[in-house]
């Protein structure tokens, strides 16, 4: 397996990030950022419609471009980079996968093309109150009423869950672990919106009783294809975490070069270059991490769980450090509202959280490679 | 300018190669003399001297061509690797004609092993410090110093040897290289015995010893150029770590602690050392992805990303920890040191996983010292690949002699 990028990737690179560096630059963030809904409409419509970034990996068969995870690799790493706050990751990651690895065929017909065409935002709600990220942790049961479900019961910390028109609710069947798609506005749905640590990324509480829901899956316990499209969401945060690490080694390079104190670039002290110079090699480490998984997902390639552990555990933790250090290396400036270094600061904890922090991932990791 | 040929052809020549003397068959110095007149010893080189004039990525054909066909292999860059990792291109740049034929055939069977005489007590990060001095006496110059951490000294029979040949300009522009017949009078060397208790490494002195003046590579005042020549050489050899899952030091780290005694330890302690082993594991497993992806660019001829220049300060460090938490998984065991510290030349005795982790435990505290400090490795990271400015420099527009020495 050779981890490297052809010239059609890199085309995909430089197309997305021109399309950011237009329509999600800092100004955009914050304005998007403070809205409850997230996400700014004319954006997510061009993202879809001229891009065609929301079909990226749904099959052709259903409206989308039919690629895999080296290139939503590639796209997610921009937008972390930029962090361009949509529905992206829940929509086009986690419910599209979903959607591909566990439901009927009736259901991709469904639900797929209204994602590929921007008309759908989608997500996944997983975790129950009060329990942990694994699918494993799901206790929520589904009442059936002859052929049909209903829900009752909580999912928090559910992706964009107050603004999506289609939930996908991960919940106990008579035959298993399955996926049930409840419509917003549903009777007996109640969402809200999280007050969220990290502003750019929406999260919210989802309520239901005796909830009307419709069983997407095929027959049969459903776990194994749930944990693939988690995988694959994981590689999608942990290349979010890549492009948002080396934003922080750009920035912190450039102010390092500029800012001068004692009379000479703060950057030719080896305090500061130094933590520049291990920023870097942190940040080609996370990208060996995640661009390993990918590669790995993308050719069906053995040993994807442990990859996506690895690429969990050392990103998380890499960006955070990076951060943290943009933080410090900018001084005073670095710890303002006005500089954008507190959003990738943010952004850094809660997506290191997110799925599952550094601790479980290495725990997951250890039984799996052995280490007892 | 590369000449192009084919795989094929290549791979034609070694069996002509192989059908004139086979590596199971003949001796080492047959079979690689043979493979040097055939040009198939370093085939980037020009004929005459070793290659054929190709490109240095096809040097692997022939490599495996002669493994896949031999169950014998001289992997001789163990044996002679300053010689051939880094003398060769030394020579082939600098060397007359008439030198480059008397020094590259030996030098790549091994009958005649190279050493380089750079780092001196005085200087160590800041080689072109170095205190050494050559003064020239007619045909001749005629050198007086110490030279440290010099691997093979002992046993090798040429040396390159950086010396100072004017200490009244800045430091950089009064060395001169020198190619050094190690058999010449007034070489002294001694083992130098590290923490360990072997000497992998030699001290040099240098008394009264004469050079003649034909033996200098590039010209007087030169020295630095060819230097960094060797240097660039020795780096791009350290640092990538090993090319295989389950090898190296997290391999030694993971057989330990599967294998730890799990009574007197506490759920607790057992949980956080099992972190830590864990998080080795994901090091080495990135160390070894990253040296992938550098070989990847390096095939596809694209330019040679940050990736291929963080793995020497990466997988310094990462060897330390790994070394230094087996000591923590092995415990009380670790208190006792089977193999002693008789000060000794390395024996090369297989070591029990147990014995190899309280050794490299000692001894990789170099990993992250030679070849380039951490250090010095963070500066040029900083500064050639993130573009950050220099430390400003007060020794560099001043006579060497005149520059602070502790």
């Amino acid at each position: 397996m050779d981890i490297s990028f052809n010239e059609e990737h890199e085309e995909l690179r430089r197309t997305v990030r021109r399309f950011l560096d237009d329509r999600s630059d800092e100004q955009a963030v914050r304005n998007t950022m403070d809205t409850e809904q997230g996400y700014d409409e004319d954006v997510w419509k061009k993202m879809a419609q001229q891009m065609g970034l929301q079909g990226l990996i749904v099959p052709a068969e259903h409206g989308g471009a039919g690629l895999g995870a080296v290139e939503m690799m590639v796209v997610l790493e921009e937008m972390g980079r930029a962090l361009l706050c949509a529905p992206y990751l829940s929509t086009a990651v986690l419910a599209a996968s979903a959607i591909a690895e566990a439901g009927t065929d009736a259901a991709k017909k469904e639900i797929l093309a209204g994602i590929a065409d921007g008309s759908t935002i989608a997500t996944v709600a997983l975790v129950d109150e009060g329990a942990d990220w694994g699918v494993g942790d799901v206790t929520m049961k589904a009442t059936a009423d002859g052929s049909s479900f209903t829900l009752t019961g909580k999912k928090t910390f559910v992706l964009d869950g107050h603004t999506a028109n289609v939930i996908l609710v991960v919940a106990h069947a008579g035959d298993g672990l399955a996926l049930f798609r409840v419509d917003a506005g549903a009777a007996g749905l109640e969402t809200s919106a999280l007050p969220t640590l990290d502003q750019t990324r929406k999260l919210a509480s989802l309520s239901f009783s005796g909830t009307p829901a419709i069983r997407i899956s095929a027959a049969g316990d459903q776990t194994a294809a749930i944990e693939r499209s988690l995988a694959l969401t994981l590689i999608g945060i942990t290349a979010e975490q890549v492009g948002g690490a080396q934003r922080c080694l750009e920035m912190s390079t450039q102010y390092a070069k500029e800012r001068l104190q004692f009379g000479r670039p703060i950057g030719s002290f080896q305090a500061i270059k130094h933590r520049c110079a291990d920023m870097l090699v942190s940040v080609e480490f996370s990208k060996s991490a995640v661009y390993n998984a990918g590669f790995i997902a993308a050719e069906g390639g053995e040993g994807l769980a442990e990859a996506v552990n690895m690429a969990k555990s050392y990103c998380s933790e890499a960006f955070f450090k990076a951060a943290g250090d943009t933080i410090q290396i900018h001084g005073g400036m670095g710890f303002t509202w006005e500089h954008p270094a507190h959003l990738y600061f943010k952004r850094a904890k809660s997506s290191s959280l997110l799925f599952g922090g550094p601790l479980q991932h290495r725990e997951q990791l250890a039984n799996r490679v052995g280490i007892s | 300018m590369s000449k192009t040929m084919s795989e094929d052809e290549l791979r034609q020549r070694t069996q002509a190669l192989l059908a004139e003397a086979h590596p199971d068959k003949v001796d080492r110095v047959t079979f690689r003399g043979t493979q040097f007149d055939h040009g198939l010893a370093w085939v980037h080189f020009p004929e005459g001297h070793g290659g054929l004039g190709l490109t240095p990525n096809l040097q692997a054909i022939v490599n495996d061509e002669i493994r896949n066909n031999a169950d014998t292999f001289y992997n001789d860059i163990e044996l002679n690797p300053i010689g051939i990792g880094m003398g060769g291109p030394v020579v082939l740049t600098y060397a007359s004609e008439e030198w480059k034929k008397r020094l590259l055939r030996p030098m790549f069977t091994c009958e005649e092993i190279w050493c380089q005489l750079f780092s001196e007590p005085s200087a160590g990060s800041d080689v072109a410090g170095l205190s050494s001095r050559a003064v020239r006496d007619g045909d001749e110059w005629v050198v007086n110093g110490q030279k440290v951490w010099t691997t093979l000294a002992h046993v090798s029979k040429w040396g390159m040897l950086v010396t100072r040949t004017n200490p009244d300009v800045p430091k950089h522009k009064g060395l001169s290289y020198f190619l050094l017949d190690m058999e010449s009078e007034g070489v002294d060397v001694r083992p130098l015995y590290q923490i360990t208790g072997e000497a992998e490494f030699n001290e040099i002195f240098l008394t009264d010893v004469r050079i003649p003046a034909d033996r200098m590579f590039g010209t007087e005042g030169d020295g630095w150029q060819v230097a960094i020549t060797t240097l660039m050489n020795e780096r791009t050899a350290l640092g990538g770590g090993s090319g295989h899952r389950k090898a190296g030091p997290t391999a030694t780290l993971e057989h330990l602690w599967n294998d730890r005694d799990k009574t007197n330890t506490s759920a607790a302690a057992d949980a956080i050392m099992r972190d830590r082993v864990t998080q080795l594991h994901i090091e080495s497993e990135l160390l070894r992805v990253t040296s992938l992806r550098a070989r990847a660019t390096q095939k596809t001829g694209g330019n040679p990303g940050p990736e291929g220049s963080v793995g020497k300060l990466a997988q310094s460090e990462i060897y330390k920890r790994t070394w230094e938490t087996c000591l923590d998984v092995l415990g009380k065991e670790s208190l006792t040191f089977e193999e002693g510290y008789e000060l000794r030349r390395p024996a090369g005795s297989p070591r029990t996983p147990t014995q190899l982790a309280k050794y490299q435990f000692l001894r990789s505290r170099a990993n992250s010292i030679e070849g380039g400090t951490s250090e010095v490795m963070r500066n040029i990271l900083g500064e050639r690949v993130l573009g950050l400015p220099g430390e400003p420099r007060v020794d560099k527009a001043v006579a060497w002699k005149d520059i602070p020495r502790s």
